[in-house]
């Protein structure tokens, strides 16, 4: 079977958990995304037929929330908080420097080896530390630029090195 | 928790009585409390625990993890993750009893070193409690930070295991429900509620008892709770921490609330950004259903309701009621005209209380101590606390319970600690992208709903953003609008388009290109979306750029009549005539326009900084090179 078919039938697994039910929409989204960082086409339209629903209401619910990405992602995601605390603690210089590290441009977010893909997130409640970025969901507090390049030197070579 | 089955009232009690006993002997047992807040997990609370397990059992000690009866004649440690401590600035933070000791950045390493002489040598490692002026502060008590607090949604965050229901119960928890169940009658719950003066806590301060009570009289076949934890203000994370810290608190109040108005089901909305509290609200809610608190003919009474978690998707505007009504009915998350109002026709068109996690964590207390009890905390209008997240230039950022009225002074300087690095205070603030900035002049002013209202700020949901002397306050108000625009959900014409233009002259003056026609323009369009946007979202976006107007306005002018910020901008930049090049051939100052430019011939010549306009004519004129910008 081929990765698209193993991604669709998990997909379907997961809308039969939720009994088909429409108001679950949001959670069988959420699941979907959660082993497949996105939402590709095929499982949107999926999502429409088994909720008996349109398509046009699927694409609807999923680019009203940011948390939805309906296209695919690098292997390892990176994410800015971009709350307050953060904002006065200067957390965009180190946005910039991994924006200029992974080599991006305009809209496109992924560096080109499909590496990272790197977001900002709205407040992550751990201003504290503030500025904090994520790493593959993993909190790293009070960061600088030299700081968070150094952490995704790091990983990508601890990969390398892993082959 | 074997003992806990399904419980009718007197097992209940049973299961109190004997649960407290377990906690007063579990007091005099030496015991470990590691924070496991987001905070203090990202910076290595996990780890923390795991070491400390280890140590133990490489040493022989017995371990308890939750409430238990055994006894291991002092060779034995309580360890316990409990919820936020509060004091984010200084974890991972490590509380050790019974000495009552509080120990800051904490690493996995010194685990060994707190075992061996605090734990079982009962002395206090100097390197590792907190210090100020010089002054060591050993004992949690003691502590600046925590000493003008007072307690009340946050009484059970970081003191108890906060997946142990045993644990909750023994301090008291679900006292409150049993009372409100067997006791008291729906009106007198309501009643209780409302003589408390208990005002929503999530923003817009509505008296809690009055929603209630609408509910209970609006008559249906089915009516809802629901729990609003969208906390989307950035820069607030009180809520997350009491989901954390104390998930069956917020269950309890919920449960009060269900009871009195007639509920049978109830929703807890949490942002999709804080997994930890998704996390321990469904290990809360399971325990409840295996003790059978929650489900049907709850503690054998006629009562039954049941509870689900939804998670948000990354849309602030799903604070807003109706909205976050619609985005648990799985569509897009809209908010609509109102009314109706939620209380008439909620979640799936049904009567709906909707408060926020802070005000349900306050209702259990209010019914186990009294209406009175409350009012006695507090200001005439604004009873009880309020739980504050203090971030940004504050020396102890972190999570704060005062009394309503407590002035922004205490809370900022006191137990904040003051302003980083030594730096002066510029602005708080307050109430998030809703709110608006406070300045030196408020400080001594009380922090309660209406105070706040009449200065134009809001307590919104309780984010306090302290900035210092060089923060720019037109690229804060920038920053807000920005946020604002990217969250406005478009239904509606003043917010979707008017956000839009209000950046683009915010970003155009942060740039130094904006004008004085700009800075009305921004006032004019302010007053339109205020007056005329469908939800609280745009009807309160313009508050940032408002207050920041109102009392920074000549930080603006400073960006758009002298297009030079010094917070920005860093020093003014100037152009300077190279003593050693310069010739004094004179065609530099003869070509200034302004006149700026000084000196006798074949002497070098020199600039006036005030009068130069920086147009760079005197840099095309020599043919020196010598004259430079920096």
């Amino acid at each position: 079977m081929d990765a698209k078919t193993v991604m669709l039938q998990r997909a379907e697994e997961v809308i039969d958990a939720y009994g088909c039910k429409k108001e679950n929409i949001i959670a069988i989204m959420q699941d979907i995304q959660a082993e497949y960082k996105y939402l590709s086409q095929d499982v949107l339209a999926l999502i429409a037929l088994k909720l008996d629903i349109g398509v046009a209401k699927v694409y609807s619910v999923a680019t009203f929330y940011e948390n939805f990405s309906l296209e695919a992602k690098g292997r390892h995601i990176i994410k800015i908080c971009d709350g307050t605390a953060c904002h006065v603690r200067k957390s965009q210089p180190i946005y910039d420097a991994i924006y200029n590290y992974l080599g991006l441009s305009g809209k496109r977010k992924t560096s080109e080896d499909g590496f990272y893909t790197l977001e900002t997130v709205a407040c992550l409640g751990a201003c504290g530390l503030a500025p904090v970025m994520t790493l593959d969901g993993e909190v790293h507090s009070k960061m600088d630029p030299d700081s968070a390049l150094a952490l995704l030197e790091q990983v990508r070579k601890e990969e390398e090195a892993a082959g | 928790m074997s003992e806990v089955k399904t419980l009718n009232r007197q097992s209940f009690e049973a299961l109190q009585a004997s649960a407290e006993a377990d906690l007063k002997l579990a007091q005099g047992r030496p015991s470990v409390l590691i924070c496991a807040g987001t905070g203090c997990i990202a910076g290595g609370a996990l780890k923390i625990y795991e070491n400390l397990k280890n140590e133990c059992e490489s040493r022989g000690l017995h371990v308890h993890v939750g409430l238990t009866h055994e006894s291991h004649e002092n060779k034995e440690l309580h360890i316990k993750m409990s919820g936020c401590h509060g004091f984010c600035e200084m974890g991972p933070l490590v509380h050790v009893e019974p000495q009552g000791i509080l120990y800051i950045h904490v690493k996995p390493e010194d685990c060994h070193e707190i075992l061996e002489k605090t734990v079982l040598g009962g002395e206090v490692i100097d390197r590792l409690v907190y210090t100020l002026d010089g002054v060591a502060y050993p004992r949690q008590q003691d502590i600046p930070f925590y000493k003008k607090q007072k307690r009340v949604a946050l009484e059970n965050c970081g003191e108890c295991d906060a997946e142990d229901l045993r644990e909750y119960i023994a301090k008291g928890g679900y006292k409150a429900f049993e009372k409100a169940l067997f006791e008291m009658s729906d009106e007198e719950i309501c009643r209780t509620i409302s003589d408390s003066g208990l005002r929503g806590r999530g923003g817009g301060g509505f008296p809690a008892g009055r929603k209630w009570d609408s509910v209970r009289k609006n008559i249906s076949d089915v009516k809802y709770v629901v729990c609003n934890g969208d906390e989307g203000d950035p820069g607030a994370f009180m809520d997350r921490s009491i989901m954390e810290g104390a998930p069956h608190c917020v269950l309890e109040g919920m449960m009060i609330a269900a009871l009195a108005a007639g509920c049978t089901e109830g929703y807890i909305y949490v942002r999709a950004e804080y997994p930890l509290a998704v996390e321990r609200l469904k290990t809360a809610i399971r325990k409840a259903e295996e003790a059978g608190l929650l489900g049907d003919h709850i503690l054998g009474s006629d009562f039954s309701f049941r509870m689900h978690i939804n998670r948000g998707a990354g849309a602030f505007v799903c604070g807003e009621g109706s909205a976050l009504t619609a985005s648990i009915e799985g569509k897009r998350g809209m908010p609509r005209i109102k009314p109706p109002r939620t209380v008439d026709q909620g979640l799936w068109g049904k009567p709906t209380i909707l408060n926020n996690v802070e005000t349900f964590a306050n209702v259990p207390q209010i019914i186990l101590k009294g209406a009175d009890w409350y009012r006695s905390i507090g200001t005439q209008g604004s009873p009880g606390t309020k739980t504050f997240a203090l971030t940004g230039n504050v020396v102890n950022t972190g999570l704060v319970e005062v009394p309503m009225g407590t002035t922004l002074r205490e809370v900022i300087f006191d137990i904040g600690g003051g302003i980083k690095d030594g730096k002066k205070f510029k602005a708080v603030q307050i109430g998030g992208p809703s709110g608006g900035c406070l300045t030196e002049e408020h400080l001594d002013l009380p922090m309660d709903f209406d105070s706040l209202k009449q200065v134009g700020a809001i307590i919104g949901s309780g984010g306090l953003v302290v900035m210092d002397e060089d923060t720019c306050m037109v690229e804060v108000a920038r920053f807000f609008m920005h946020f604002t625009q990217n969250e406005s959900c478009g239904k509606c014409v003043p917010c979707r388009e008017g956000t839009k233009r209000m950046l683009e002259i915010l970003e155009r003056i942060v740039h130094n290109e904006g004008t004085l026609e700009d800075l009305e323009m921004l006032e004019s369009l302010s007053a339109t979306i205020t007056e005329t946007a469908l939800c609280g979202l745009g009807q309160t976006a313009c508050q940032p750029v408002l207050s920041t107007l109102k009392y920074f306005r000549h930080e603006y002018m400073a960006h758009v009549v002298d297009k030079h910020c010094p917070h920005c901008n860093g020093k003014k930049k100037g152009l300077v005539i190279d003593p050693e090049k310069c010739k004094g051939c004179t065609k530099c100052a003869r070509n200034c326009p302004v006149e700026a430019i000084s000196g006798t011939v074949k002497q070098p010549h020199v600039i006036d900084q005030d009068k130069c306009i920086l147009c760079k004519a005197c840099i095309g004129n020599c043919a020196f090179g010598a004259i430079r910008e920096e």
